[in-house]
C-alpha cells in the first residue's frame, strides 16, 4: 500500500466508519429504553463500601 | 501453578544476574543488580505468601494500602524536587554545579516522581479499588497485581536514579533507556490483564463507566509507550539507545505521545477517579450517567488528535498543525461536559462543601480541571500559541492542571481511601485536611499567577523591535526580568510542599489508629468526619 493509498483510504472510508461509530454511540447513549439501565448503574459505586 | 511461578522469577534473577555481571557500564550494572535483587525477593516473598496469594475470599486490599503508602511517599518527594529546581531557577548556585545535581538531571527527575511515580501510583492504587468495589469481584491473577505494584516502584527507581547518573533518551516525559522501557512494557502488559481478568469475573453485569476510564487509560498508555520508545541499543550490555524516528516524523511521535499522555494517563486515569469519589464522597449517583457516556467517547475520540499543537510553526507540515490546533479546541465540549457532570453531581449536597474539606478538595480539583482545559485549547490556537509557547505560560497551564486538578482529586482520593483500607472510624484530623486545602491553594495561585506574568512578559519581550527593526531586548535581559516571578513561583511550590508534609502526617496518624478531637463543623449533622 502506498502512502497515497492509505490516506485515500483513511480520509474516505475511515472517516465514515469513525464518525458512524460516534453517531452509534450517541444513540446508545440517548435511546429511551436505556434510561432505567443507566439510571441503576450510576448507582453501582453506593453500593460497596 | 507454583512451580511455574518460581521458574520464572528463578529464570528471572539468573539472566538479570548474567547481565549485571557482563555490563558494558557502571549503571546497567547496577540496574540489572537491582532487577535480580528483585527477582530474588519476589521468589522468597511468593513462596512465603503461598496460602495467602491464593486466596479468593473477599477483596484484595493489602495492595490498596501498599498504593496509599507509595503514592504519599513518591508525592512528598516529587514536589520536595520540584521545589529544588524552582529554587535553582530563582538561585542558579544551587546547582553546586555538580554533574548529579545540575537542573537539567533534575528536571526530569522531577517530572517522571510527580507524573509517573506519584500520579502512576495513585492511578494503581484507585483502580484496583474502584475495579473490586464496581464489579464485586477480587482482583484476578493472584501474586499478579503484586508484581504489578512492586515492578512499577522498581521502574521508578531505576528511571529515577538513571537520570541522576545521565542516563536518558532525551524524550521529554519518555526519558527512560531501552531496558527501563521493557520492563514498564512487562510490567503494563500484566496490569492491563490483572485489570481485563477482573472485569471478566465480574458478578455487577453493567461495567461502571469509571471502568472504562481506567481500561482506556491503560490501553492508550500501552500503545503510546511502545511506538514512542521504538529503538534499536548499540549492544544488548548497554545503557545506550538510538530511536528509530528521525527528524519530524521524530518530533510528531514524540508530541503524539507527550499531549495523550497528559490526555490519557493525566486526564482519563483521572477522571476514573472523579466518576468514582466524588459520588461516593457525594453520597449521590453521577448527575447523568448518559452524559458520562457521551463524555467518555467524544474524549476518546478527540484527544488522540490534538499532539501537532505542540509543533506549531515547526517544519511539521501545516495542514497537520492546524488539524491539530483544531482537535484541542474541540476538546472545549467534552471537557467542559465532564466538568459539568463532576460539579452537578453534588446539586442537592452543596452543604457538604461547608463541613467536608475531603470533597472541597475534590470538587475544586475538577473546577480547575474546568479552567485548565479551557486555558489549553486557547493556547493551541497559532496566534496564542505564538506569543505562549517556550514561555513560562506553559509551565503555569501544567501546573494549574497537575497541582490544580491530578494533585488535588489524589489527594481526595486518599483522605477517601486511607481511613477505610485501615477499618478507621474517620482520618486523624479534618483540621489538617482543611489546613492543607487552604494552604495548597495558595501554593497553586501564586505559582500559577507568577507564571502567567512571567511567560506573558517574556514572549512580549522576546518578539519586542526597536525602530530599526532590531531585537529589542538581549535574552539575558529577559532571564533577569524573570526572576522575582521565579521567586515567587518557588514560594508557592514551598506552600505545596508543606501542605503534603501535612497529609503525609495526618494519613501516618490515621493509618496508627489515632483520633483528634475536634469540634464538629458548625452545620454538621454527622459526627466529625465519619466516613460515609
Amino acid at each position: 500500500m502506498t502512502y497515497s493509498e492509505a490516506y485515500e483510504f483513511a480520509q474516505t472510508y475511515g472517516l465514515v466508519y469513525l464518525v458512524l461509530l460516534f453517531v452509534g454511540m450517541l444513540i446508545y447513549a440517548l435511546w429511551p429504553g436505556n434510561r432505567r439501565r443507566f439510571d441503576d448503574a450510576s448507582k453501582i459505586p453506593l453500593r460497596e463500601d | 501453578m507454583h512451580i511455574l511461578s518460581m521458574l520464572i522469577l528463578a529464570l528471572g534473577a539468573a539472566a538479570t544476574l548474567l547481565l549485571a555481571i557482563q555490563a558494558s557500564d557502571a549503571v546497567m550494572s547496577f540496574h540489572a543488580g537491582l532487577m535480580a535483587l528483585f527477582f530474588v525477593v519476589g521468589i522468597v516473598l511468593v513462596q512465603k505468601r503461598r496460602n495467602n496469594l491464593t486466596n479468593t475470599d473477599g477483596y484484595e486490599d493489602g495492595i490498596i494500602r501498599a498504593g496509599a503508602i507509595a503514592s504519599t511517599f513518591w508525592g512528598v518527594v516529587g514536589f520536595l524536587v520540584g521545589l529544588v529546581i524552582a529554587l535553582q531557577l530563582a538561585f542558579p548556585v544551587l546547582n553546586f554545579d555538580l554533574p548529579w545535581t545540575n537542573f537539567g538531571r533534575l528536571r526530569p527527575l522531577h517530572t517522571s516522581a510527580v507524573i509517573f511515580a506519584f500520579g502512576g501510583n495513585i492511578l494503581l492504587m484507585t483502580s484496583f479499588h474502584v475495579v473490586q468495589r464496581t464489579c464485586q469481584a477480587r482482583l484476578a491473577g493472584g501474586w499478579a497485581p503484586w508484581f504489578v505494584f512492586w515492578g512499577y516502584q522498581l521502574f521508578i527507581v531505576m528511571a529515577a536514579t538513571g537520570y541522576v547518573l545521565g542516563v536518558t533518551q532525551s524524550k521529554e516525559y519518555a526519558e527512560p533507556e531501552w531496558y527501563v522501557d521493557l520492563w514498564l512494557t512487562l510490567v503494563w502488559v500484566v496490569y492491563l490483564l490483572v485489570f481485563l481478568g477482573t472485569l471478566w469475573k465480574r458478578r455487577e453485569p453493567h461495567i461502571y463507566v469509571a471502568n472504562w476510564f481506567y481500561l482506556a487509560f491503560i490501553v492508550t498508555v500501552a500503545m503510546l509507550h511502545i511506538i514512542n520508545n521504538l529503538a534499536i541499543p548499540i549492544s544488548w550490555t548497554g545503557t545506550r539507545s538510538y530511536v528509530i524516528w528521525g527528524g519530524v516524523q521524530d518530533a510528531l511521535t514524540q508530541w503524539w505521545y507527550g499531549h495523550n499522555a497528559v490526555g490519557f494517563f493525566l486526564t482519563a486515569g483521572f477522571l476514573a477517579i472523579m466518576y468514582y469519589y466524588v459520588p461516593k464522597r457525594a453520597e449521590r449517583p453521577v448527575y447523568s450517567y448518559r452524559l458520562s457516556i457521551v463524555h467518555f467517547w467524544s474524549l476518546i475520540f478527540l484527544y488522540i488528535w490534538a499532539g501537532p499543537h505542540h509543533l506549531h510553526y515547526t517544519a511539521l507540515p501545516e495542514w497537520s498543525q492546524t488539524l491539530g490546533m483544531t482537535f484541542s479546541i474541540m476538546l472545549w465540549m467534552p471537557s467542559w461536559g465532564g466538568m459539568i457532570n463532576g460539579l452537578m453531581t453534588l446539586s442537592g449536597a452543596w452543604d457538604k462543601l461547608r463541613t467536608d474539606p475531603v470533597l472541597r478538595m475534590m470538587v475544586v480539583s475538577v473546577a480547575f480541571y474546568g479552567m485548565s482545559t479551557f486555558e489549553g485549547p486557547l493556547m493551541s490556537i497559532k496566534e496564542v500559541n505564538a506569543l505562549s509557547h517556550y514561555t513560562d505560560w506553559t509551565i503555569g497551564h501544567v501546573h494549574s492542571g497537575a497541582l490544580g486538578w491530578v494533585a488535588f482529586v489524589s489527594f481526595g482520593a486518599l483522605y477517601h481511601i486511607v481511613p477505610i483500607m485501615w477499618g478507621r472510624q474517620r482520618l486523624y484530623s479534618l483540621k489538617l485536611v482543611n489546613m492543607h486545602f487552604w494552604v495548597a491553594t495558595l501554593g497553586i495561585v501564586l505559582y500559577i499567577t507568577a507564571m502567567w506574568v512571567s511567560g506573558i512578559l517574556q514572549g512580549l519581550m522576546w518578539r519586542a523591535y526597536d525602530q530599526l527593526g532590531f531585537l529589542e531586548y538581549s535574552f539575558v535581559e529577559t532571564v533577569e526580568a524573570m526572576h522575582p516571578f521565579y521567586v515567587i513561583r518557588a514560594l508557592g511550590g514551598l506552600l505545596f510542599v508543606l501542605g503534603s508534609f501535612v497529609m503525609a502526617y495526618n494519613l501516618w496518624r490515621t493509618m496508627r489508629g489515632d483520633l483528634r478531637i475536634e469540634a464538629a463543623p458548625i452545620g454538621s449533622t454527622n459526627p466529625v468526619g465519619a466516613a460515609s
